[in-house]
């Protein structure tokens, strides 16, 4: 399956050399009538394997679409989901919009400020977790949704996200993925 | 006649996400019939004689839309699948995706087809990665077995379909924003003229349409306009998703005619209200952007032409519930804090005047607010409408007119008693 998603922890580094992810990107942008217009699908396949895009990323990035740095820096700032700067092992996004404030998105907040001592935009000490508010995650109709990595998790109470923060805590670092 | 899903129909049965099971459900006939008995023209006047209209938000006639496609001409034409689904209370498409990629696939192909298009986009939103993968391994395989590229299935057409991720920003939804973040550009949107019709991505012959209404064309080529148009009513033909969110015991997306009231839709098909002691206050019909309905206003039926009538939208049917615990200073201002949020920025009227209402209705929601900014809300959202490139501008001022002329006095009674009288908010 062609997917860009590897194995192992999807937030962690998978250690891949600039050759072969150079090689990954050329790849990519074959498939577009013009180079650039693989930007966005680039940008996601570094982030992923290097967990965050660096400036040696994007000017890696930009020279496989042809453009310049500064063209992509532009991207990375316009679009939340690149990060410069890479999140806690668990990203929580918890979604902070009406159809999931009216199901209880205010209770998961105020639940992972006392369990975690975090709001949003903060990191726990041990780097496992960070939580972000984020605007509709388009799961509406299964509101209130955090999404964690990759995943959604969806229709949460209290008690459930209490029981999924213990199993994510639980696991070995080396172990990542999230279900 | 009973109504039949057809859209939903593979929903539960995860056999369909292989492409044996899918044929083994009925799929991929309509794509056989267009390539071998149908020319282009014959496909886009059966979508133009359906009625089928845009369920993305603007309910334009879809083979209209086709037929301003220009064919033959020296630049290829492209289509793209509108998959980023980001307006609050709607995830519709997703449930396609989700259950059904291979029907979201042949949709596009005999679309793209129609069009003489011969490399089709898929546009998704970024946060959809299950989605993605789901779509990715339904198109692989296709790929494999000669359902797409040259000669795809023995006939003497050529198709190409590739995936594009957005990156988290509500605005590439907007199809001249998502053209240009198809380019590899920021997402902000473009000033028409000239048209994607004329002139979309890498120059070229354009066509955007949503997800669900590239979903229905498989049902029009393999049954026929007049199934179609046998559906809902007249000028609002066909099945539609509803999303209903919020209030509601059984929150879901229903496959339903466009004859449905909204009591209907929430009463009998979301299960009715969450809690029994607390009725229904407020519903947004069409998705964050439209005018809200009060609860005397539901006995209205959800067609785009009724939904208008009664000064509100369609849109892209994302149905949110409220109940009488919910503030409506508070709920504008978690929408007015999405669109402050989601502005691309390019408009002063937009990107100031989103800021300014979140601001505004944060000052009354915490007691802050004065008799003058009441009808200052209305000033602001007249002063964005209509004032702006796209129609996010439009989209973040009609719920803000509608909320304050529908709920003056809780918006007065929020600065008589300083603050808000309802208990339950609904953000922190
Ligand atoms: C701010 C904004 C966001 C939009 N988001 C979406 C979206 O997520 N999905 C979608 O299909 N259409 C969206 N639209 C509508 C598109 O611009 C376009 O009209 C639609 O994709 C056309 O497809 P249709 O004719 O099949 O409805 C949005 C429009 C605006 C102004
Ligand atoms: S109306 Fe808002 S989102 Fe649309 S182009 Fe202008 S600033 Fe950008
Ligand atoms: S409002 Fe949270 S998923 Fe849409």
């Amino acid at each position: 399956m062609s997917s860009d998603r590897r194995k192992g922890d999807p937030h962690g580094k998978s250690g891949i050399s600039d050759e072969a992810l150079r090689r990954e990107l050329e790849e990519i942008v074959a498939e577009y009538p013009e180079k650039r217009a693989g930007a966005l699908m680039c940008l996601h396949r570094a982030q992923r394997h290097r967990g965050s895009l660096s400036l040696a990323s994007q000017v890696l990035v930009g020279e496989v679409i042809g453009s310049s740095p500064a063209h992509v820096r532009e991207l990375v700032s316009f679009y939340t989901l690149f990060l410069e700067e890479s999140p806690g092992r668990y990203h929580l996004q918890l979604c902070r919009t009406l159809s999931c404030q009216l199901r209880g998105a205010r209770d998961l907040k105020d639940r992972i400020r006392r369990r975690l001592s975090i709001g949003p935009g903060g990191v726990t000490e041990d780097g496992l977790f960070q939580l972000t508010e984020v605007e509709c995650l388009g799961s509406c109709d299964s509101a209130p949704v955090i999404q964690i990595n990759d995943d959604y998790f969806e229709g949460l109470d209290g008690d459930m996200l209490d029981k999924l923060l213990d199993e994510l805590s639980a696991r070995p670092p080396a172990a990542g993925g999230q279900g | 006649m009973a109504f039949e899903k057809v859209l939903t129909r593979n929903v539960g049965n995860p056999a369909v996400l292989s492409l044996a099971g899918y044929e083994a459900a009925g799929g991929y006939v309509a794509l056989r019939k267009a390539l071998k008995e149908m020319t282009p023209i014959e496909v886009t006047e059966e979508v133009q004689k359906s009625g089928l209209r845009g369920r993305g938000g603007a309910g334009f006639p879809t083979g209209v839309k086709w037929g301003f496609v220009p064919r033959g001409g020296e630049r290829p034409v492209y289509l793209i699948n509108n998959a980023d689904e980001s307006e609050p209370g709607t995830s519709k498409d997703r449930l396609l995706m989700t259950h059904d990629p291979h029907l979201v696939l042949e949709g596009t192909m005999i679309s793209a087809y129609a069009l003489e298009c011969h490399h089709a986009f898929i546009y998704i939103r970024g946060e959809y990665v299950r989605e993605y993968e789901i779509l990715m391994a339904a198109l692989t395989e296709l790929r494999e077995k000669g359902y797409l590229g040259r000669g795809m299935l023995g006939s003497d057409y050529d198709l190409q379909v590739t995936m594009v991720r957005g990156a988290g920003a509500y605005i590439c939804g907007e199809e001249t924003a998502l053209m240009n973040s198809l380019e590899g550009r920021r997402g902000e949107p473009r000033l028409k003229p000239p048209f994607p019709a004329q002139r979309g991505i890498f120059g070229s012959p354009t066509n955007v349409n949503n997800t669900e209404t590239l979903a229905n064309v498989p049902f029009i080529i393999e049954r026929g306009a007049d199934w179609f148009t046998g559906i809902g009513k007249e000028r609002n033909t066909g099945p539609k998703l509803y999303c209903v969110s919020g209030h509601v015991k059984n929150p879901g997306i229903f496959e339903l005619p466009m004859t449905i009231t909204c009591n209907e839709l929430i009463q009998e098909h979301a299960g009715g209200m969450l809690r029994p002691d607390h009725a229904i206050k407020a519903f947004i019909p069409g998705g964050s952007s439209v005018p809200v309905l009060r609860a005397d206003e539901l006995d209205v039926i959800m067609s785009y032409d009724d939904l208008a009538e009664a000064g509100t939208m369609l849109g892209s049917a994302g149905g949110i519930v409220m109940d009488d615990t919910t503030c409506m200073v508070d709920a504008l201002r978690n929408l007015e804090a999405f669109y402050a949020h989601e502005s691309c920025g390019q408009c002063t009227p937009c990107r100031q005047g989103c800021g300014w209402l979140h601001g505004l209705l944060t000052r009354l929601e915490n007691g802050g607010g004065v008799d003058a900014d009441i009808p200052l809300i209305t000033e602001l959202a007249d002063n964005i409408e209509g004032h702006t490139i796209c129609p996010l501008g439009d989209a973040a001022a009609m719920p803000a007119r509608a909320m304050v002329a529908k709920f003056k006095d809780e918006f007065r009674a929020h600065v008589a008693r300083k603050g808000c009288p309802l208990r339950d908010k609904v953000t922190a």
